[in-house]
């Protein structure tokens, strides 16, 4: 043990800064005021600030602050009692006991150390003081216990010591530090604490977690946002835990930031995306140089595995949800049958691929941005196989037939979709000179039924009611209805291999106020 | 010892989970004093009951270096590798 008392200026009751050293020998004792020791001692510590009070100072540090108000009140010392409730100088003298008495010489240095109280050493103390300043303490040492243990000093109560550890080293994080035993396989605890999707995770050390840090320009105590369903804190140093646990690289943090800022809406609603019965999903689209810089894959297989960009970004924002927002399945996220994509589902457009505007562009950023697009989505990549058609209305028609399956074929005005053209389907358009507008407007056209065709019948009982529709006019029910309650409930992006003619189709969930929006958001800390 | 930084909200402590227990008390039972005082005075007590109820049982002793800080790595692997079950002992 090596208990050293660092020089200190601490304020006093009054609020004044009594600093240490000073001109005189000095006592310090550091106290709190539910100890029963503290409260033994501190009839000593009065007696002693009367006897000596002329040629000592004499500091009573409180590790609380009301501790201050409880022991004047109770004991009336001949000196005012310091507030040590930030509990540096607890922490920096290195105590695990209150009381802890410090004497020290002028310049500071260690004399006594006392913990605890033990009588004797007390009493030793006392004629040493006596000795030098010829005056006596009244204390009536016999009906004093020979012996009174000290309770734990607040500094090393568990759950504040890494906080003070991690200040008094300068130290950027702050999260609860977990010890796993030399025994104990991290691998298998992280599983048993429920931290983990399924997968293996990276254990979050803290060297690893500084490293992540080091890939994001901002605060790590900087609060990203709450998310829901427990309105967790997410700080950026619970993103970088999360992210190295996900596999992550430190550059690939402020995407993961600013996905967790995009989901954290009221428009995405990352709540009812969770915990739907249906199964939804955050499905990110990344856009701009942040794509190259980062390695993420547009290309070959870019809904799929083996890049690890686009496979830790969305994982990571999945732990995320799970660790720090509290979904989890069985609890608040209730999906019937789960989705692959709950795991991780996040890529970035083709951009150079795509002969139109690029999807931020569309929704309203300048080309040299990055941005970072969330769609929600149920179902998906569906794949759209058309091998054939040589124009471009021929080829959209194909898109609307496959994306009448949404939720069910009468499921008319109910979704949106996020369509990823494959660049041989996008040759195909651009020989037709097919707009995305045009490609919109035809997947409307040939998906708009008469409103009688998607009633309940015999051969599928979902659809609008039959008495519904029995209380219609006969023109009514031959208005048609297209697919999509708008054009704009189609979203399109380019990605893929430019070998192959198979688009694919993410089907939406409840849109609009009631449910969930895109969102886009810039990535602003590059 | 490996320290994990913890991913979640922090709003629940963290809980592990604790061995099978065992349908009856066989082999070697350790008997950890944290060095408070009289800790002995409760072991030896119990010591001394449980060697009447349990002649086929051997007991083993060990102690903190002291209360305030946590059991020593080597000293709790070799209370892990002698017994099959621990007592630990507060005072107070």
């Amino acid at each position: 043990m090596s208990m050293v008392l660092p020089p200190f200026s601490l304020k006093n009751g009054r609020g004044e800064n009594i600093s240490f050293p000073s001109t005189k020998a000095t006592l310090t004792c550091v106290v709190k005021e539910d100890c029963p020791t503290c409260r033994e001692v501190m009839p000593l510590l009065v007696a002693f600030g009367h006897a000596f009070g002329a040629d000592l100072d004499l500091h009573i540090l409180s590790q609380t602050e009301a501790g201050i108000g409880v022991l004047e009140d109770a004991y009336s010392p001949p000196f005012s009692m310091l507030d040590d409730a930030s509990l540096k100088v607890s922490f920096a003298s290195d105590i695990d006991t209150v009381p802890t008495l410090f004497y020290s010489d002028v310049q500071g240095r260690p004399l006594t150390t006392l913990v605890g109280f033990v009588r004797d050493e007390w009493q030793q103390l006392a004629a040493e003081l006596a000795d030098k300043t010829g005056q006596t303490a009244a204390i009536d040492w016999e009906v004093l216990p020979q012996w009174r243990p000290g309770c734990g000093s607040l500094s090393v109560d568990p759950a504040i010591a890494d906080r003070l550890r991690a200040q008094s080293q300068n130290s950027p994080l702050r999260a609860r530090r977990i010890e796993i035993g030399s025994q104990d396989d991290e691998f298998e605890f992280m599983f048993d604490q429920g931290f983990s999707d399924g997968l293996p995770l990276v254990p979050p050390t803290p060297e690893r977690v500084l490293r992540m840090l080091a890939g994001s320009s901002r605060d790590p105590q900087e609060v990203l946002a709450l998310m829901p369903p427990n309105m967790g804190e997410v700080t950026v140093e619970k993103v970088a835990i999360n992210a190295v646990m996900a596999g992550c690289k430190p550059e690939y943090m402020p995407v993961i930031n600013t996905i967790v800022q995009a989901i954290c809406t009221d428009a995405h609603n990352i709540h009812g995306v969770m915990a739907t019965t249906m199964g939804a999903s955050p499905v990110v689209v990344v856009n701009g140089p942040i794509r190259e810089q980062i390695g993420m894959n547009m290309k070959l297989g870019a809904l799929g595995q083996g890049n690890r960009a686009n496979a830790t970004i969305g994982r990571a924002v999945r732990l995320l949800i799970r660790n720090v927002g509290g979904a989890q399945p069985g609890g608040t996220e209730r999906s019937t049958l789960g989705n692959p994509m709950k795991f991780t589902m996040c890529f970035a457009e083709w951009e150079e691929r795509n002969p139109w505007s690029p999807l931020h562009v569309d929704r309203g950023f300048a080309a040299e941005d990055s941005v970072v697009s969330v769609f929600t989505m149920t179902s998906g990549p569906s794949l759209i196989v058309d091998q054939d058609s040589r124009t471009g209305s021929g080829l959209a028609g194909t898109m609307g037939l496959c994306l009448e399956s949404a939720f069910n074929p009468k499921a008319h005005y109910a979704t949106d979709c996020l369509l990823v053209v494959v660049p041989e389907h996008v040759d195909t358009f651009v020989r037709d000179n097919y707009s995305k507008s045009d490609i919109r407007r035809r997947i409307q056209e040939v998906t708009a039924r008469p409103i009688k065709a998607l009633v309940a019948d015999e051969i599928s009982g979902t659809g609008i009611k039959a008495s519904v529709a029995a209380a219609m006019s006969a023109e009514a029910l031959e208005k048609r209805l297209p697919k999509f309650r708008s054009d704009d409930d189609i979203h399109i992006v380019v990605a893929g291999a430019d070998a192959g003619k198979f688009s694919g189709a993410f089907h939406g969930w409840a849109t609009g106020e009631i449910g969930s929006m895109p969102v886009s958001r810039k990535i602003e800390e590059l | 010892m490996t320290i994990l930084l913890d991913p979640t909200n922090e709003r629940i402590p963290v809980a592990r989970s604790i061995a099978p227990r065992p349908a009856a008390i066989t082999g070697s039972v350790g008997f950890l004093d944290i060095s408070k005082p009289r800790g002995n005075v409760l072991i030896n007590r119990l010591e001394t009951l449980l060697a009447q109820r349990l002649p086929q049982v051997t007991f083993n002793r060990y102690a903190k270096p002291t209360f305030t800080k946590p059991a020593p790595d080597a000293l709790r692997r070799q209370i892990n590798a002698e017994n099959d079950f621990v007592i630990e002992a507060l005072a107070d």
